[in-house]
């Protein structure tokens, strides 16, 4: 399978603080490939650092072949990599609708878009991306008025409106219901044929249920890696959630 | 009365349909600025006034591009002015040329480039510029220009230049008067219609995110710093014809008219009226300089007037920031909609 994104040997230091430590991290194409570990393990660390929220202060970040070490984030956005935050940025004073056309003419020029060019030609694809997550009929609505799970669909149909080779997603699931919960593995499960995902999630049966492959951090260090089931047999794994968690 | 209520499960359309009270206003400005000089023929220095009004709208206009669409807090919108006002009148003095063909876009490219310059250093590092750092980065350069050209002999120093040629319109002298005033109005129009055109397109769009969430719009692929530049170029442009149009016709321009003083009354003018609205600094202009003009007679409350003037905006700023517009217009007006399922 053909290597989208690999990190190696990544460090990020906060001043004293050594958030990450030489982690190493290989996802192929069109996998899910889940992030867990216990709080402050350097999870949200590590997707902020391929994003480009972060720059790390040691090691490489390579996509589609290119080192985007230090590349800003609307750099990678543009080479397909697409966030969804852990908090939900929708952009609240906009409707529903204009948030998924913020995503989709991202990759329009500037003339283009002062002369609203592709105002018409994007309308079906936002319509597509809205129903597909179930806010097709709430399009004309502001964004802050939708509860926090529709929220999260909406930056889930945000980040995936453009296509991207890769979703990088920071706990989608924080702050729904069980309900909520089984609709987003739904939603999500069908990407897996247009895009790769990294996923950051403490809901273990979510991540167990939607990811292909896990990587475990403790302490800002990959402690393993390997497929859902390698990771439920692992010895060290179990060691730090049955006693950490 | 009974109050009609909405069944469960049915669609609110009242909270989904978006005013139409800002075309209005619009159409309203619009109406009675074009009639204004028929009820004022007897009197000049209110032609005057009102031409001098719609010069300073635009400079208004050009800081709510800035600071009511893009979240760009710029103190420097009267650097722009005055630069374009200066050099219109130095080339007329020296090289006696004042045709408005030549002028008036040298007054706008003045005004774009010197922006374009400032937004290089200002806004087009690598990671956007906070406010504060914008802000001071131009008031710096509105105080810097200002005292340069305040002990300058070669630009008047401290006296400015006076007696500016005549703006040259087709075989025309515009002086003072109803065609300056309909020259003024037409530009101002032009201006506007240009800068609304932008707000409301696509680009508006990214600007209107852009105030919301800078990071957020960053990860979807839009180099904000660019947008940034783009418009305070734009605003820039619009800052120097209205310093081009000042000059010519008040016949004189001074350390004044570049300065930190007159950009704050720009600043003043935007969040009077309503910053992002385009027409709320129209009227804000309108309603600041009118009063003014009335107080100036006021020998008892003309020396109170800064103080009044000071104590009004205060208010504006804390309770009504949304400025006078703000009580007419819906929060999803003023914010716009920019595409739709139909």
């Amino acid at each position: 399978m053909s290597e989208l994104l690999a990190v190696e040997a990544v460090t990020k230091r906060f001043g004293t603080l050594q958030a990450l430590d030489g982690v190493d991290l290989v996802v192929p194409a069109n996998t899910f490939h889940g992030l867990i570990g216990p709080n402050g393990s350097g999870k949200s660390t590590l997707l902020k650092a391929i994003a480009g929220a972060h720059l790390p202060t040691t090691g490489t970040v390579r996509f589609g072949g290119r080192d985007i070490t230090n590349a800003a984030p609307y750099e990678r956005a543009r080479q397909g990599m697409s966030l969804k935050f852990q908090i939900t940025a929708v952009l609240n004073e906009l409707s529903v609708y204009d948030n998924v056309l913020m995503a989709l003419q991202a990759g329009e020029s500037v003339w283009s878009l002062i002369r609203s060019r592709a105002r018409a030609r994007l309308r079906d694809e936002v319509m597509h991306a809205l129903e597909r997550f179930r806010l097709a009929s709430r399009a004309d609505e502001l964004a802050g008025l939708l509860s926090h799970g529709e929220q999260q669909w909406l930056e889930i149909a945000m980040a995936l409106a453009p296509r991207p080779k890769l979703l990088l997603l920071d706990e989608p699931t924080a702050g729904m219901s069980p309900e909520e919960r089984r609709v987003t593995g739904e939603l999500l499960m069908p990407i897996k044929s247009e895009c790769a995902l990294v996923i950051v999630e403490h809901d273990l049966d979510f991540i167990r249920d939607i990811c292909d492959a896990l990587t475990v951090l403790d302490q800002g260090k990959v402690l393993d890696t390997g497929t859902v089931d390698e990771i439920q047999r692992s010895s060290k794994v179990q060691q730090v959630y049955t006693t950490r968690v | 009365m009974n109050k009609q209520k909405t069944p469960p499960g049915s669609v609110n359309f009242s909270a989904l349909r978006i005013g139409r009270v800002l075309p209005v206003i619009e159409v309203a400005v619009l109406v009675i600025a074009l009639v204004a000089p028929w009820l004022m023929t007897s009197s000049p220095e209110l032609i005057t006034l009102a031409t001098n009004i719609l010069i300073l709208s635009l400079l208004a206009i050009s800081f709510d591009l800035c600071w009511g669409y893009s979240g760009i807090m710029s103190f420097g919108q009267a650097l722009y002015f005055g630069v374009a006002g200066y050099s219109i009148a130095l080339i007329g003095r020296d090289l006696g040329f004042s045709h408005a063909w030549g002028m008036l876009p040298l007054a706008m490219g003045v005004g774009l480039l010197l922006s374009f310059i400032f937004a290089v250093f200002l806004l087009l590092g690598r990671r956007t510029p906070t406010v504060i750092f914008v802000s001071l980065g131009t008031l710096t350069g509105a105080y810097a220009a200002e005292r340069l050209v305040s002990g300058w002999q070669y630009v008047g120093a401290g006296n400015g230049l006076s007696s500016v040629k005549l703006l040259q319109f087709g075989g025309f002298e515009m002086v003072e008067g109803p065609a300056f005033y309909y020259l003024a109005l037409a530009l101002l129009f032009a201006g506007y219609l240009a800068s609304r055109y932008i707000v409301r397109s696509q680009f508006g769009l990214v600007l209107a995110g852009m105030r919301q969430n800078e990071e957020r719009l960053a990860f979807f692929g839009y180099r904000i710093q660019a947008f940034k530049a783009l418009i305070f170029s734009f605003a820039g442009m619009l800052a120097g014809l209205a310093g081009a149009l000042y000059a010519y016709h008040q016949g004189f321009i001074g350390p004044g008219n570049m300065g930190p003083g007159l950009s704050t009354t720009a600043v003043l003018y935007a969040l009077f009226g309503g910053s992002g609205t385009l027409i709320g600094p129209v009227i804000g202009t309108f309603l600041i300089e009118t009063i003014s003009y009335v107080l100036a007679d006021q020998d008892a409350i003309k020396q109170y007037w800064p103080v009044i003037l000071g104590t009004v905006l205060l208010a504006v700023v804390v309770f009504k920031p949304t400025g006078i517009l703000g009580f007419v217009l819906t929060a999803r007006e003023r914010i716009g909609s920019y595409g739709g399922r139909k």
